[in-house]
């Protein structure tokens, strides 16, 4: 156990992560120069275009140092972004260091700092490592100040290294076996393993990722899941050597898999304990939360015809998206659907963009909305994460919508901004501390429906991309609601129907009116557009129709381009979805959720 | 060549179309052997259209004499307008008095359908100019009038300079007021506008030609980029002249490629091109499976489409749409 070490890699998008991470594994000669696809680690197409990680994953890496050590490195690679922040905690309770890695062209920036402090937080020991030094634009003096004084740690200790060249690497890699305590935990205690992570596999269902942090554990032995109280016989316990790579044992100290039957990644929660259903550990580790969503969406099939395939696909997708909730919805404007709950936007989108690339579903998505909790006159509660089932305002005495402390770290010259920000999404209670020199963290108690859109965006733009953002979910409080309607040419669309405090209804109503008239094409007729309160318009728009649309000249060698562009006018409207006489194209249910760039 | 791959049962020729280029540049004795060849090679009918596309320049006493006893009954002319400021725009080296002494000559020598080809929206010139220059096109009496307005495709000359703004652009408001406005203007001369850009003064006078495009009647195209249509496939063949001739050298049809219409595709090219002609289509069993009624109803509740007889076919109004209508009433 003296000669393992679990860490993980903290580093802004791009800093070069991904590319340190391919050399650790190269160097472990776990893959050669020809067989490797760059960025192994980051696997998913849409983390590798985002350049973030989604998910948790680790590596094992042998590895010998310079004094001719037998080395165990276990990478542990954790998500990047604040609807994950739990997954993130999980993988970084697995650690006991971590590399801050920080482009010597780019300097310290923001997301390093916050998934630092979370890195502090579990008390891990800290290497600076400065990156792309081979790059004539790199400034190692500056970027070791900004090491020190706005990260506060010791710069002298910094690496230099070119992840991209390799130099330097093998000192990274030794530093890593000095600098970081082996894991401590005996191996002859009851077995408690952290669950960081958990996927799906077509041939051996649930394979479970943790940190095993006392006793031991083999292919046999009964496991128990202390969170959910379930038992399950072990088929096989492994690490990841870019494949599952079987072990006799998994001991105290180790990172690796356990694949146990496990039919879906339901069946299994990150943060809970493993221990043997023989001999249990007396309590779990600590830390243990039921992740809840906490934004709503319904979404359908373009084509109402394929919501069989649509519900294939969600049954399919859901087999590896542990957070992921959905059930049945209908709308009348866009049919059969489901209502699905995320742990935030990002999640959404990320649902969204796989469930078309990866499952070839051509979906519309409604407006997010989080779940308000609606008090009738029959002192009835309603739970309302979806406004078609708003109730009529007659009936309701009161409403009351979800609260959350946000943490938003930034330099303190862009206090004045975000406070601004902050006021104008309904933040109160404020509060301010000063972590570092020159930096600041605010605090506000706010809805959780006015961060769920472009919020983020935002605090990005606002900032300069230095913003970054937390939040935890505190409490309900009364609120004044309204339910606005969107008409298109005449005819309201439910499913942009939208849940809204009443000071901020007419602001979205101009911007759905204004993103339906971008989005939505010329038609022969005009179409207007309106955004409704009960019978009240308080907001139009209006789409002018096409003046003309005819080729001057159409002969014999004309027929077939003209008839190719037919065939793929016709395609595209056979995407868009009729409302009346109204072809909306998907692109416009999710415009009026997107940030206005004019508004930025 | 292309006559010895033609079905016995093919029909006799009825038309015989030279353009695309200024084939008017050749020298006529190369016209007439080219007229000879194709009577030679194809059965060629009793009464065929022989039509030519000419420059004005080209059009001189000896040429019109000359494309007469060749035997051709329709000649077109390139004028593209008689206001000198449109017609030095489009960079011609003709003048308007060339048009128009080739109008005459072409006249004075017999030949009894003449067409012009004319251009508007160009230099943002207003409907008032447009008219006065219909009006001068009118006052020769030509049997067929092409009135296209000008389109500026990314990739062209004007292209380039209407991106960089070097180019004075007609709205699309702009012009659809010059083609009411040209549309009725000629209608009250007496002509038809029986396509979105052509007028004749009698049914005789439309191009029996361009119509077979239109009615997706087959036709031939020989020499380098041509199209041929045979009711079911298309083909074309290579673009450049070397690789035309040298395929004809090596004893092979010239072809580029060619497409075999599934019914679907064969409906929608017939709904496409009779929403182009005053004509319109039938609405028969090979057509009715892919029509949309509500899209039809729509359309003739916004008057751009008639329906009678089982015939929908456009209006004035509905030719400014003729490249939407086949999306709006087809499934």
């Amino acid at each position: 156990m003296t000669q393992i070490r679990n860490f993980c890699i903290i580093a802004h998008i791009d800093h070069g992560k991904s590319t340190l991470a391919d050399r650790f594994i190269q160097k472990a000669g776990l893959a050669d120069e020809r067989t490797f696809r760059d960025q192994i680690l980051d696997n998913m197409d849409i983390e590798r275009e985002r350049g973030i990680t989604i998910k948790s994953q680790s590596v094992n890496l042998p590895y010998r140092s310079s004094k001719g050590e037998e080395f165990e490195l276990n990478l542990i690679d954790t998500p990047g972004h604040v609807d994950f922040s739990y997954e993130v905690s999980r993988a970084l309770a697995s650690c006991e260091g971590a590399l801050l890695l920080v482009d010597a062209t780019q300097g310290v920036e923001a997301q390093t700092l916050a998934n630092l402090y979370a890195a502090m937080e579990h008390n891990l020991t800290i290497i600076p490592v400065i990156n792309k030094i081979d790059l004539a634009s790199a400034d190692i003096d500056r970027t070791r100040e900004q090491i020190e004084i706005d990260l506060g740690l010791d710069s002298s200790s910094a690496l230099l290294c070119s992840a991209k060249e390799g130099t330097g690497v093998d000192a990274v890699m030794d530093a890593i076996t000095e600098m970081i305590p082996p894991p401590s935990g005996s191996p002859d205690e009851p077995l408690k393993a952290l669950i960081f992570d958990a996927h799906y596999d077509n041939f051996r269902g649930t394979i479970v990722t943790c940190r095993v942090f006392a006793g031991k554990l083999k292919a046999g032995d009964i496991i128990k899941l202390m969170a959910l109280g379930t038992t399950h016989k072990v088929e096989e316990v492994g690490v990841f050597r870019l494949k599952r790579d079987a072990r006799a044992v998994l001991s105290a100290g180790e990172v690796g898999y356990i694949i146990a039957g496990i039919k879906t990644v339901k069946d299994t929660r990150i943060g809970d304990t493993v221990t043997l259903a023989s001999n249990p550990a007396p309590e779990p580790l600590p830390g243990f939360m039921e992740v809840k969503p906490v934004v709503f969406s319904s979404i359908y099939p373009v084509s109402s015809d394929d919501y069989r395939s649509l519900a294939d696909a969600m049954e399919k997708y859901q087999l590896n998206d542990a957070a992921l909730t959905f059930q049945k919805d209908s709308s009348a404007a866009l049919g059969l659907g489901f209502r699905c709950g995320f742990l935030g936007l990002l999640h959404l989108e990320i649902f969204q963009e796989r469930l078309e690339r990866e499952f070839d579903q051509s979906i519309i998505m409604t407006v997010p909305t989080v779940m308000y909790k609606i008090v009738l006159n029959s002192g009835e509660t309603l739970h309302v994460d979806n406004p078609l089932y708003y109730p009529d305002p007659v009936n309701i005495k009161e409403s009351l919508e979800p609260f959350i402390r946000t943490r938003i770290l930034i330099p303190d010259k862009y206090m004045g901004a975000v406070m601004e920000l902050c006021l104008s999404r309904r933040g109160v209670n404020s509060r301010f501390s000063y972590p570092t020199p020159g930096r600041i963290e605010i605090q506000f108690e706010m809805p959780l429906s006015e961060v769920i859109y472009d919020f983020y965006d935002r605090l990005k733009s606002t900032t300069q991309g230095y913003g970054s953002f937390d939040y935890d979910i505190l409490d309900y409080r009364k609120s004044d609601l309204v339910k606005l309607d969107i008409l298109v040419n005449g005819e309201k669309v439910d499913a942009l129907s939208q849940i809204v405090h009443k000071d901020r209804a007419r602001e979205r109503a101009v911007h759905v009116c204004d993103r339906l008239k971008d989005e939505i094409p010329r038609h022969l007729f005009k179409v207007p557009i309106q955004g409704a309160l009960g019978g009240t318009i308080i907001a139009r728009s209006t789409i002018s129709p096409f003046r003309k649309d005819v080729t001057a000249k159409c002969y014999g060698g004309d027929i077939t381009r003209k008839r190719k562009l037919l065939e793929k006018q016709k395609k595209g409207k056979k995407k868009m979805k009729m409302i009346g006489s109204v072809s909306i194209p998907q692109s416009a249910f999710v415009a009026v959720f997107k940030t206005d760039e004019k508004e930025k | 060549m292309s006559s010895r791959f033609l079905p016995e049962t093919c029909p006799a020729f009825d038309s015989i179309h030279l353009g695309g280029g200024t084939p008017s540049l050749l020298a006529g004795e190369y016209l007439a052997e080219i007229l000879d060849c194709l009577r030679s090679c194809f059965r060629i009918g009793d009464n065929c259209e022989t039509a030519i596309e000419a420059d004005p320049l080209d059009i001189t006493d000896e040429k019109a004499a000359f494309l007469k006893a060749a035997g051709f009954t329709r000649v077109v002319v390139g004028a593209q307008s008689f206001d000198e400021r449109v017609i030095s725009f489009l960079g011609r080296r003709h003048r308007a008095k060339d048009s128009i002494a080739a109008v005459n000559v072409l006249r004075d020598a017999g030949i009894e359908n003449i067409g012009l080809d004319l251009i508007y929206g160009a230099e943002g010139l207003p409907v008032s100019a447009w008219i006065s220059d219909l009006d001068e096109a009118v006052s020769l009496s030509p049997e067929h009038i092409s009135c296209y307005c000008l389109t500026v495709e990314d990739g062209t000359v004007f292209g380039r300079l209407a991106s960089k703004g070097r180019l004075k652009v007609s709205s699309a408001e702009a012009e659809r007021e010059l083609f009411l406005a040209g549309s009725r203007f000629l209608r009250d001369k007496g002509y038809i506008h029986y396509e979105v850009s052509n007028f004749a003064s009698a049914e005789r006078h439309m191009s029996g030609h361009n119509l077979k495009y239109w009615r997706r009647e087959p036709y031939l195209g020989l020499g380098p980029s041509a199209h041929s249509f045979d009711g079911g496939r298309r083909w074309w063949n290579k673009r450049t002249v070397r690789g035309y001739c040298e395929s004809l050298e090596a004893g092979d049809l010239p072809l580029q490629g060619m497409e075999h219409l599934t019914e679907e595709q064969s409906a929608l090219e017939m709904i496409a091109m009779g929403l182009r002609i005053r004509v319109g289509f039938k609405l028969d069993e090979v057509i009715l499976p892919w029509i949309d009624q509500q899209g039809v109803d729509a359309m003739l509740a916004q008057g751009l489409i008639s329906c009678a007889g089982r015939i929908i076919a456009p209006t004035v109004e509905g030719y400014l749409f003729a490249d939407r209508l086949p999306l709006e009433i087809t499934k």
